[in-house]
């Protein structure tokens, strides 16, 4: 599975969960379009759509594509899904970081968004790129474990899970997994 | 072994070669904000929730805290509310919902009902499930797929993760209490420092604390990125449990408890890492940004960004504009215009009597405005009994009704952008307690010593 994307910049570092979704927008009951709140208090003066903070980097058109590049311990704080289901949501496939919250880690990958983590100079050249050529790629090899900054050739890999691996490539999710597992559990029970 | 270890291994139903392990659940707390999307997941999937007499469900994020006994007045929080009761009615869910008096927030409930125990492990759609560990059990936040995943196997799928141990020795200070511990912590290794583990806290100085105080450590975890965090059951567990609703009973009570004397961490346990603190080091603390780990003495001074890496700066930078401080100015003095007391950090009875105690006889500052938030029914019952709510009246502290209130401004208690508010919950995020809002995050008795004096203030001096 390849993930092939211009990328969009987002240098803060301790991005938390209330940040990427404020909680006022957690009283839907469905998993549907939350991308349009994705950011809401950083994107928008006044909570309004009408006025967009122009130096907020989803609002500038020279940065577009699938994948978020972001600061250091990307998903911390509050376990909301709703999290990674607004950045699936608002186009994103991946976000790379040099460190993510184990929480926001787990809930993109049962969303099928790719959290790719980096090492910290891997990071900041790809944030030099970006800014450099906002039209440059980066591209993802998830069979692989690679990725590299197409511009400059720089490749590196990543760690994940086999199981995860092997899940998200498959689009299985670890329900249909545990399912299949009940009579052990019912085993385990009997003994707990 | 560790204690995380024994724990651990008694729950792992089947070990995947290289993988992750299929890891049972002994007790799921649920709420009105991230099980909606689960119970549809069911649903869809035809299936049955595999083990509602292990699922226990209230209503805490959105609920209003005046006047509950109305409908909740914003639509979508009362659909969120409604729904959590249908559906724990569709599934057979015990709900504890508004109205009923053991109603609360899911983190202060699960221990006062006894039905947070030692060994267990525990879970729940919300990250400060951390709170649990205090008791020696497992127990970490989960998102809302994992909540189905437990709804329909009472399993997850989980790494085992690396182990901290967090040792501190000696005696707090006057007008330290357990809050100024972890954020003492959390300022030492930062808000991502203990991404990847879990951390048991030991030490004389976490010995010596009640059980609601280990609880307000343990909630906290999560704020350094800890997965979770534990203290070894003792005789403090052990008596703060005996008696409680759900704790068992009888012959079955002195069973529990011979196992529960075997949950400690080995003489020769080895930990991934480990840290040692002086409690004597521990002052007051509080903070200035905005994440927990940009905390300081409460006789300290605003950082400057000297020392960070350049990389870091900008956020830092963004962090005091967001806060309208100054690097380089003492915390000491900042004007405060309101005061949260709660959040499952610290609204417990011990907490509301420490407040009380304090405030007694004082009366607030002018133009702040102090709110006091029980964790519970069952705190809000005991406070009026033992008449604490006479003492928050004169003092012109509002005791309202429990839920998690300004905590993270779901329901109408939100902070306007601007005004600065010293808060006993867990985190300072821009935003957290309404757009726009300013937190600083401390102790009770800090927060209490604000209130009477209207700015940030150093409680050991207005202490006998
Ligand atoms: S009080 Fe705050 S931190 Fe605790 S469960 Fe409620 S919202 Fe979460």
């Amino acid at each position: 599975m390849n993930i092939n994307s211009t990328a969009i910049p987002l240098e803060d570092e301790n991005v938390d969960t209330d940040q990427i979704i404020p909680a006022r927008f957690l009283k839907a009951t469905s998993r549907d379009g939350f991308g349009k709140n994705l950011f809401r208090d950083w994107r928008y003066n006044n909570d309004d759509e009408a006025q967009p903070k122009m130096d907020f980097v989803l609002n500038n058109p020279a940065f577009n594509g699938k994948i978020l590049v972001a600061g250091k311990n990307f998903g911390c704080g509050s376990s909301r899904e709703h999290a990674a289901w607004a950045l699936k949501d608002y186009g994103f496939d991946a976000v790379v970081s040099s460190f993510f919250a184990d929480i926001f880690k787990n809930n993109a990958l049962n969303n099928f968004l790719l959290p790719v983590q980096v090492s910290d100079d891997f990071l900041q050249q790809l944030f030099t790129t970006i800014h450099q050529n906002p039209a440059s790629e980066i591209a993802i090899d998830l069979e692989q474990q690679s990725i590299t900054n197409v511009a400059t050739g720089d490749k590196a890999f990543f760690d994940i899970n086999q199981y995860k691996k092997t899940c998200f490539i498959n689009g299985y999710d670890d329900i249909d997994y545990l399912l299949s597992m009940k009579s052990e559990i019912e085993v385990f029970e009997s003994t707990h | 072994m560790t204690l995380f270890d024994k724990i651990w291994d008694k729950h792992v139903v089947k070990q995947i070669e290289g993988g992750p392990s299929v890891f049972y659940i002994d007790r799921h707390f649920i709420h009105e904000v991230t099980s909606p999307q689960a119970f549809d997941g069911l649903r869809k999937r035809g299936i049955p929730l595999a083990r509602p007499a292990q699922t226990i469900a209230t209503a805490d994020h959105n609920v209003p805290t005046w006047d509950q006994h109305l409908p909740i007045k914003e639509a979508l929080s009362r659909l969120q509310v409604e729904k959590l009761t249908e559906n724990c009615k569709a599934f057979g869910v015990e709900l504890y919902g508004l109205g009923h008096p053991y109603q609360g927030i899911v983190h202060v409930i699960g221990p006062e009902l006894g039905i947070t125990q030692p060994g267990m492990t525990i879970v729940c759609g919300d990250s400060h499930t951390s709170t649990h560990g205090a008791f020696g059990a497992i127990a970490f936040g989960i998102g809302t797929s994992e909540v189905e995943m437990v709804f329909a196997t009472q399993c997850l799928m989980q790494n085992k993760p690396k182990q901290m141990r967090i040792s501190i020795e000696g005696e707090l200070g006057k007008g330290v209490s357990s809050k100024d511990i972890i954020l003492y912590v959390i300022a030492q290794i930062s808000a991502s420092g203990a991404t990847g583990y879990f951390v048991e806290y030991a030490g004389s100085a976490i010995r010596s604390l009640s059980m609601e105080a280990r609880m307000t450590i343990c909630n906290m975890s999560i704020e350094m990125g800890a997965r979770g965090g534990l203290i070894a059951p003792d005789d403090t567990t052990f008596e703060y449990l005996k008696g409680r609703k759900f704790a068992p009973a009888g012959a079955e009570w002195d069973q529990k408890l011979a196992e529960w004397r075997q949950l400690n961490s080995d003489a020769d346990a080895q930990f991934d890492h480990e840290i040692h603190i002086r409690a004597e080091d521990i002052q007051p603390m509080v903070t200035y940004g905005t994440n927990p780990g940009m905390g300081i003495p409460v006789t300290g001074t605003i950082p400057g960004e000297e020392l960070l890496e350049e990389k870091e700066r900008p956020s830092f930078r963004k962090a005091l504009d967001y806060m309208g401080l100054q690097s380089g100015n003492a915390i000491k003095g900042q004007k405060i215009d309101y005061v949260f007391i709660g959040s499952c950090t610290n609204s417990r009875i011990e907490d509301l009597r420490q407040v009380a105690a304090f405030v007694q006889g004082r009366r607030k500052a002018d133009g702040v405005e102090v709110w006091i938030v029980p964790g519970s029914k069952q705190v809000e019952a005991q406070a009026q009994e033992e008449g604490l709510h006479l003492i928050f009246e004169q003092a012109g502290f509002q005791l309202r009704q429990p839920g998690c209130s300004a905590c993270l401004g779901m329901n109408e208690d939100k902070i306007p952008a601007g005004k600065y508010c010293i808060s006993t919950s867990n985190r300072n995020f821009e935003g957290r307690q309404g757009q726009g809002a300013r937190t600083l995050l401390a102790s009770p008795l800090s927060a209490a010593a604000a209130a009477v004096t209207g700015v940030v203030t150093d409680v050991r001096e207005l202490l006998g």
